[in-house]
């Protein structure tokens, strides 16, 4: 066909293609929570896309101004239904640091225990919407599976499944029970074995790598001056972890590995996750013998003054989808005067241009998974 | 009139085949013996009754002559040819959930009879929902287009062949029409994509067309490799000439697993299902349909997945012939036992794999299915030329 009859080349050039916008969202399967994306495609890709959040706003830190301190712990629950445990932890540590306190060691061993119990069962909650949007519900179905082990413990530990209301300001709000080490231990190490059922329906389906290897690359640069933090940075080569770099609790007697990628794709955004899956099944490992080793008797909690000094604190944590932080000012009464919420996720949202820039619209929620959409946060 | 007694007017045990005007030449057909009996009882009856009210009149005549008995006949037999089939697909569709329920660690469905009335309380539910035809869409189109789909399923999965006296039309390019049928139903969504003024109707109309030039091509391919090695298009021949040779899943394994996914692509199901891909398009080109027309789409889902099934057990597993036995006294169930088990393999290969991306599907239509269809087309012409066949 080295004539072709019809002037390929000169029609197409001719032809008026019009750019697309097409909405995904509020309501659409991919949407893990009311939030939308419009994406723009041309053909089947994708050359912008505007991420619209604020749905769901409930005017949580204005709320918080009206509530003393001890009663904002159930509401910080509500920040994110997947990862209650860190937010109440990050409040807890946030008026601690304004009250200048410092908490039994157990209590500080116990919420370590409870924060990577929460990230493990936030994170297969994550690796179970991958399944959905990647077109296997298996994985959805087993993943939920394995996190209602996790979610038992949640129950063991303080009678709630995912709104904890377990830490205090001064410590935890019980002692764990007389079994719970036996327990967890039992759970995490069965996780582990599990976790390979899933991996295997993962990992070594070629499809499911083919369809996250090689699509939405982000270099380091871009995820610095973009903002993005936790398991997607790392992804992309940044080697931070809060939990090491700027050790809150008693994260720094704790012996664990960061997991780092350099890939950037987000199948290296994927593994992340995956390792850091293992990772928190050591760290439960180690805190719960140091919880064993301080004896039954050792203080959790202490008590402390209702009334917070004035002055402002701020404190962040590794929450499981990046680094959340809270901002407190207080006058010297009992109810904060301003409560600010750093979410991780409205950041790492407003990303999704870079993102999905370039690649096909069959990899937009393949891509958006990993960073792991969880509404409650991002809106407030 | 000497036609008073009910029994001078059905003759029950009157051979159809000698029927003047009996339609399948001179091979026995059993649903059409079936309803001919049915239709000697029902019209007998009626023209009796006719005949006791008005004595001698013409009606009652021509209601029991050959013609008309042939004519009815036939109607009846399409009714048993339908729901034969409707009652195959929803075992099917049973299967799906109840088996995928349980690779995914749950029960599947559970309303009644082993969840089983779950298809007929399905049923019910979208055929009660209300029927909304969006205001800005192309009615005509948007109607015609999913008729013919449904259409073109139903009268796919009615014309495949349940054993040598279980069929509607013994054509000797069997295969092929069963072929040429199935392969109409992507232009019609195609064209229901752009009716339905929606994106991702859109979207899901044109990757219907994407995905069938990806599988189409190979499906033929592996589709005359069969034919050349029976040497017939026609389904009894390529049966029986693997009856009397062997199954040809051992010439052609290559093929045959090829075969098996190309259908699955046909069929439109997971790992393959990118026209409805519910991530990130809702619905796909389904999106704008609601009520009994979606529940009829999705039947006539299960429909074509049937059909796969089918022509897979049709042209590798040996039909409806077992090996050593032959016909067998009920063949149509060896036949449907057969389908039931290619319709497992595609719900574990749902059940453990993703979906793929539209531009990958056209990747391994042509670099993979094409050159394996291909391969195995020379390996069944080096048994034809060596005589092994």
């Amino acid at each position: 066909m080295a004539d072709s009859l019809v002037p390929v080349k000169e029609i197409e050039e001719k032809m008026e293609t019009d750019k697309m916008w097409v909405i995904m969202g509020p309501q659409h399967p991919f949407s893990h929570g009311l939030w939308t994306l419009k994406v723009q495609i041309d053909g089947e890709i994708v050359t912008d896309a505007e991420p619209i959040v604020g749905y769901l706003h409930r005017g949580w830190e204005k709320e918080t101004e009206n509530r003393t301190y001890p009663k904002v712990i159930p509401m910080a629950d509500r920040l994110c239904y997947a990862a209650s445990m860190t937010y109440t932890h990050l409040y807890c540590m946030t008026v601690e640091k304004a009250l200048g306190i410092d908490i039994p060691e157990k209590a500080k061993y116990i919420r370590i225990v409870a924060d990577e119990v929460c990230r493990i069962q936030s994170h297969l909650m994550w690796l179970a919407a991958v399944g959905t949007d990647l077109g296997n519900l298996t994985v959805f179905l087993w993943a939920m599976r394995e996190r209602e082990f996790f979610l038992d413990l949640n129950v063991k530990l303080c009678g709630a499944r995912m709104t904890t209301n377990y830490p205090r300001i001064g410590g935890v709000r019980n002692d764990v029970t007389e079994l719970f080490d036996r327990d967890i231990l039992r759970t995490v190490d069965r996780f582990e074995k599990a976790m390979w059922d899933i991996i295997a329906l993962m990992d070594e389906s070629s499809i499911i790598v083919s369809r996250m290897k090689g699509v939405s690359y982000l270099t380091r640069e871009q995820v610095a001056n973009l903002g993005m933090t936790g398991p997607a940075m790392r992804g992309c080569g940044v080697d931070f972890d809060i939990r090491r770099d700027d050790p809150y609790d008693n994260y720094d007697k704790i012996d664990f590995e960061v997991p780092v990628l350099t890939e950037g794709d987000s199948y290296a955004r994927y593994m992340i996750r995956i390792e850091e899956m293992f990772q928190s099944c050591d760290i439960i490992r180690q805190a719960v013998a140091k919880v064993r080793a301080l004896g039954k008797n050792a203080p959790y909690r202490i008590k402390t003054p209702t009334k917070v000094p004035a002055g402002t604190s701020f404190c962040r944590l590794e929450d499981p989808r990046g680094e959340s932080l809270m901002y407190l000012v207080s006058d010297g009464s009992d109810k904060p005067y301003r409560l600010k919420v750093r979410s991780p996720i409205f950041v790492n949202v407003s990303t999704s241009k870079a993102m999905c820039q370039g690649c096909r619209i069959a990899d937009v929620p393949a891509i958006l998974a990993q960073i792991d959409m969880c509404l409650g946060e991002t809106d407030r | 009139m000497a036609y008073s007694s009910i029994l001078n007017w059905i003759d029950f045990y009157q051979n159809p085949m000698s029927n003047a005007y009996y339609p399948f030449g001179d091979i026995y057909n059993l649903p059409f013996d079936i309803s001919y009996k049915l239709w000697e009882l029902i019209g007998g009856t009626i023209a009796w009754l006719i005949n006791l009210i008005f004595p001698g009149n013409p009606v009652s005549i021509w209601l029991m002559d050959d013609a008309a008995c042939t004519l009815f006949a036939l109607i009846i037999f399409m009714l048993i040819i339908f729901i034969v089939v409707f009652v195959c697909t929803l075992i099917s569709l049973w299967m799906e959930r109840k088996f995928l329920g349980r690779m995914m660690d749950r029960r599947g469905t559970m309303v009644g009879m082993k969840g089983f009335l779950q298809c007929v309380a399905d049923g019910l539910k979208t055929f009660m929902k209300e029927n909304t035809i969006p205001g800005k869409v192309d009615k005509m189109t948007y109607m015609w287009t999913v008729s013919l789909v449904i259409g073109v399923s139903v009268l796919v999965a009615c014309m495949v062949p349940l054993s040598d006296r279980w069929f509607v039309v013994n054509y000797d390019t069997g295969l092929l029409i069963i072929m040429a049928f199935f392969a109409l139903a992507p232009f019609f969504i195609l064209v229901s994509g752009w009716a339905q003024n929606n994106k991702y109707s859109l979207i899901g109309g044109m990757r219907a067309a994407e995905l069938m030039i990806s599988y189409e091509v190979p499906m033929l391919i592996m589709i005359g490799t069969t034919a050349l090695l029976a040497g017939s298009f026609n389904i009894g021949d390529i049966i029986d000439a693997q009856y009397e040779t062997v199954w040809y899943i051992v010439p052609q394994i290559i093929g045959c697993i090829t075969f098996f996914f190309a259908a699955t692509a046909e069929s439109e199901r997971l790992p393959f299902d990118i026209a409805e891909a519910e991530a990130e398009l809702v619905e796909g080109w389904q999106t704008e349909y609601a009520g009994m027309k979606w529940g009829l789409i999705m039947l006539a889902d299960y429909f074509r997945g049937y059909v796969a099934c089918a022509m897979f057990a049709i042209m590798y597993l040996g039909g409806w012939m077992l090996p050593g036995i032959g016909d067998g006294p009920i063949p149509e169930i060896v036949f449907l036992l057969k389908t039931w088990f290619v319709f497992f393999l595609m719900i574990l290969v749902r059940a453990a794999l993703a979906r793929v991306r539209p531009d990958q599907i056209l990747n391994i239509g042509w670099k993979v299915f094409m050159p394996l269809s291909v391969i195995n087309l020379a390996i069944v012409l080096l048994l034809k030329v060596g005589g092994v066949f």
